[in-house]
């Protein structure tokens, strides 16, 4: 028992370090067409992105709720749910959902405008993420609050990375 | 080619929340893949999309390359009168799809 577990933990690193040649080289073009290298870089790069719509307004966390699956199998297309506590009357409503991730080479995902005439602050649709990270949803209200929602997922096969 | 896709209930009581699907067929080509000799393959997605009742715009979104291919995107909206739902879609290479459905209000 103890041989076999040494031997397949031996196997695992060599695994892991296949791998990550592996992973090096395929991210090396990704690395290469965006300026922001590694995580640090892209969540900085989210947070131009988030600046960009919010500009120096709060953004204040609640209201909104994002629905991710918890595991993503394939990262090509993952199902994401957006809805935001609002009751859409002329007066108060939504005005746009901005979505953004962390881990993408882009941190832009999608902006949806809706207006008093949707009944309810709800919007899907499927998106790409290329790696386990956290997805984090916008909602720009029309007294010109902010307020934002998270979702975590993991994410077992990547967007993004593949050759053809 | 459909090309587009969008489902509404054909019938609806008026003043009720309707949800409208839309889906468009386009890969969504996101720019960042390579071919096997490292060539880039441009980017070509879908940018916008704009969703209009009877002309007047309810719901508009700004698609970037981490939506999937073939893009779909579920909304609502409350069904006030009897005409036309319509659909369009724009993006690079000056892309252009537009398509539209009945709906009949009671």
């Amino acid at each position: 028992m103890k041989t076999r577990s040494g031997k397949s933990a031996a196997r695992r690193e060599f695994l892991l370090a296949a791998g990550g040649v592996v992973a090096g080289m395929a991210l090396e073009p990704a690395t290469a067409a965006a300026p922001a290298s590694g995580a640090k870089a892209t969540v900085a790069a989210t947070l131009e992105s988030i600046r960009r719509v919010a500009g120096s307004a709060t953004i204040n966390p609640g209201r909104v709720k994002l629905d991710l699956p918890e595991l993503v199998d394939n990262g090509n297309a993952v199902p994401l749910s957006v809805k935001v506590d609002s009751p859409m009357t002329p007066s108060d409503h939504v005005r746009a959902i901005h979505i953004f991730t962390q881990k993408n080479p882009l941190p832009d995902v999608a902006t949806f405008r809706l207006g008093p005439r949707a009944g309810r602050a709800v919007v899907s649709t499927r998106v790409r993420l290329a790696d386990t990270q956290t997805v984090i949803a916008i909602a720009e209200m029309s007294d010109g609050s902010f307020w934002s929602g998270t979702a975590d997922t993991v994410v077992t096969l990547a967007s993004c990375l593949e050759e053809l | 080619m459909a090309g587009a896709l969008i489902n509404v209930p054909a019938n609806a009581r008026r003043g009720e929340i309707i949800e409208i699907k839309a889906m468009a067929a386009h890969e969504m080509e996101t720019g960042f893949r390579r071919t096997q000799y490292g060539q880039v393959i441009p980017r070509n997605i879908i940018t916008t999309f704009v969703c209009t009742y009877n002309g007047a715009e309810i719901f508009s979104a700004d698609f970037h390359p981490a939506i999937s291919a073939n893009p779909y995107v579920a909304f609502s909206t409350i069904a006030t009168e009897s005409g036309t739902i319509a659909c369009k879609w724009s993006g690079d290479n000056g892309y252009s799809l537009s398509q539209s459905v009945p709906i009949k209000v009671d």
